[in-house]
């Protein structure tokens, strides 16, 4: 797999604390055996609520960096709900913080979470909002942020920092690579052996 | 002097990755018919084959229609997933519990069946493309919930790329008052703590009043540690997990058992084992608790009014205000079941309150078991004519209401008294639904009076 290491593109700024993976990607929708289509239904009941929802307005179309607040993608494990924003076009989130379960099902998916101050993300939604072309550069490696005159610390946690930049994020191949190493601990395991 | 979370990593792990992440080898995978397809999918375009696949056991219930269980479903998307992990089963060799095949006798929510079946013990590492995985913490297992992704990394090679989480401690002392259950006690830690004061924490829970507490009840609380931003909960073992255990199907038996006792007891943390943090709670503190907003850290006791802290958003969607009560909101829909609140005890819980009475007249009342096992323990008991009688719906196993895959769901702005574990918006399968989390006894209470009432007064009534 390639390194992820910077990513820029053009924000969305998304407000709220707390946005859940049932907001994300409603549960009718994991009613399938693949994910195609699941860009298609991106927080579809919000924003049918919301005539004014980020993801309905125009000025942040092709955006690739999503700006979120605090607890962003808590609830399911569903990994439909990074699938459907990454299909729809996200390629990093920085937010305040994220749900443990969301931030790895992103990051296997290419996709880094950045965590920054929570002033530093208003900031950086405000200043999407005043001027949607600008361009937002963020880089794993270094922990930052860029977007105007905005410059900030955003960082990735650190094994999946060093997990994006080496190229292994995605971790199926590691984790088969000295397997008989999984079978000496299996082996070890007395519950494995009906003790 | 560690922690069980402490000893069963580390005697899990099989290397650092040069990520930095650690391979961490899991015990017992359970998969069902939601996050799975994909995960066989992209095994197959790889090349890969299942591992374990002894270690890796099946079901379905997302989808399960609970109204008419019989295949083929008449849900053409449900039985087309079921048909999919039928054959993604067949060819890895997997057992899968399903109906209308070998096994469908066992069928039910992987979080109820995996401990009934005696799967899930102490000390195991468990993965499941599911949140609620923490449920199986309950018996001294670590159990995680993992992505699509992640299910096929353990199909692939038994293992996850994890770092490990810190642990916090959390002590309830003293009695629950009558009324008060483990339902009240999760959702007042999570209001205390946030829905993500747990973010990078595994949860243990300890105490007097969890020393005393079921298995049954152990799982309640346990099962609701991601509702409060912790992957991770569990109880270390003790005599009443071994006393659970002993029997079931998949559990050691015998000398064996006897071993099995011996290595689990040495798992649980040690005394003075260092925590990360510690937080204590006083029993005798905890009303019946009942949820006013979207999500599940937002909820009063029952005779609390809503703070004027309150969030405006959650407010609005809900229909409350500041400084108001839940008690004696008028409620449309009863829903007593999921991997929460779906086992055998929380139907007895709520069964004695609706002995002999009858649903308010415009509440649809509906239980679903937590499986099919405890479905027939319950109609052992006569539930089934306790219920039907008072003008429940009496339903087949599977998660039904807690999140609407299935044909069960709220319509509108429908209120549902519920013992489920999310009142996200839109969770209950109406996008303007709203969801009122409360224990069994507190939504057959609901049901009956047809709004949300204080239960330990529904308990004076019926002299229980």
């Amino acid at each position: 797999m390639p390194p992820i290491i910077s990513i820029s593109g053009r924000g969305l700024p998304l407000h709220g604390d707390d946005l859940d993976t049932d907001r994300i990607m409603p549960a009718r929708y994991l009613r399938a055996v693949t994910f195609d289509g699941l860009e298609d239904h991106v927080f579809e009941d919000d924003r049918a609520a919301d005539p004014n929802h980020a993801f309905n307005d125009a000025r942040y179309a092709g955006a690739s960096v999503l700006v979120v607040n605090r607890n962003f993608g808590c609830g399911s494990s569903r990994e439909h709900a990074p699938q459907g924003l990454a299909r729809y076009g996200i390629n990093a989130i920085i937010g305040e913080s994220f749900s443990e379960i969301f931030l790895g099902n992103s990051a296997v998916l290419g996709v880094p979470c950045f965590v920054a101050d929570k002033e530093k993300v208003e900031q950086l939604q405000a200043l999407i909002e005043g001027a949607p072309e600008t361009i937002v550069e963020t880089n794993v490696q270094d922990g930052t942020v860029s977007a105007g005159s905005l410059h900030f610390k955003a960082t990735v946690p650190t094994a999946l920092r060093d997990a994006f930049v080496s190229g292994q994020w995605n971790p199926t191949a590691m984790l088969l690579d000295r397997f008989e190493e999984v079978r000496n601990v299996a082996g070890r395991l007395p519950y494995m052996s009906g003790f | 002097m560690h922690t069980l979370f402490d000893k069963v990593w580390r005697a899990h792990t099989v290397r650092e990755l040069p990520s930095g992440q650690t391979q961490l080898f899991v015990g017992l995978h359970l998969v069902h018919e939601v996050t799975s397809p994909q995960a066989f999918d992209m095994l197959r375009q790889q090349g890969w084959t299942v591992a374990f696949p002894e270690r890796t056991f099946a079901t379905v219930d997302h989808i399960v229609p609970t109204k008419s269980p019989s295949r083929p479903f008449l849900d053409v998307t449900a039985e087309e997933m079921t048909a999919a992990l039928e054959r993604n089963c067949r060819e890895a060799g997997i057992r899968l519990f399903a109906p209308g095949a070998a096994g469908g006798e066992h069928q039910g929510i992987v979080h109820v069946i995996g401990p009934e079946l005696g799967l899930t013990q102490p000390g195991m590492t468990i993965a499941c493309g599911d949140s609620h995985t923490s449920t199986h913490g309950a018996l001294g297992a670590i159990a995680f919930g993992i992505g699509t992704s992640q299910v096929r990394d353990v199909l692939a090679s038994q293992c996850l790329a994890l770092d490990p989480l810190k642990v916090r401690r959390i002590d309830v002392n003293g009695s629950l008052a009558h009324g008060v259950y483990a339902k009240d006690v999760i959702l007042t830690i999570i209001r205390q703590l946030g829905v993500q004061g747990g973010v990078g924490y595994a949860y243990e829970y300890g105490g007097t009043t969890i020393g005393r507490m079921t298995i049954e009840e152990r799982m309640t609380i346990c099962n609701m540690s991601i509702e409060g931003g912790a992957r991770v909960g569990y109880m270390n073992p003790d005599d009443t997990t071994f006393a659970y255990l002993s029997g079931r199907q998949f559990a050691p038996s015998g000398g064996a058992f006897d071993r099995a006792v011996e290595y689990w007891q040495s798992l649980a943390s040690d005394q003075g084992a260092q925590y990360d943090d510690r937080v204590t709670l006083d029993a005798a503190a905890i009303e019946p608790t009942v949820t006013w907003g979207i999500n599940p850290g937002q909820s009063v006791g029952i005779g609390e009014r809503i703070p004027d802290s309150a969030d405006e958003e959650a407010l609005a969607f809900m229909g409350f205000a500041k400084g108001g009560r839940v008690e004696g909101t008028r409620i449309d829909v009863a829903f007593i079941g999921s991997c929460t609140n779906g086992r055998l005890s929380d139907l007895e819980e709520a069964a004695r309150l609706v002995k002999g009475r009858r649903v308010a007249p415009h509440v649809q009342a509906l239980v679903v078991p937590g499986s099919q096992a405890v479905s027939r323990a319950a109609e052992e008991r006569g539930l089934p004519e306790i219920f039907t009688a008072a003008g429940f719906e009496w339903r087949g196993a599977g998660c039904s209401m807690c999140l609407a895959m299935n044909p069960d769901r709220l319509e509108g702005r429908q209120v549902c008294a519920s013992t489920s574990n999310r009142n996200f918006k839109g969770r209950q399968g109406s996008p303007t639904g709203r969801t009122l989390l409360m224990s069994p006894a507190m939504v057959a209470a609901a049901a009956l009076a047809g709004e949300v009432v204080d239960v330990r007064h529904s308990l004076e009534q019926v002299g229980a």
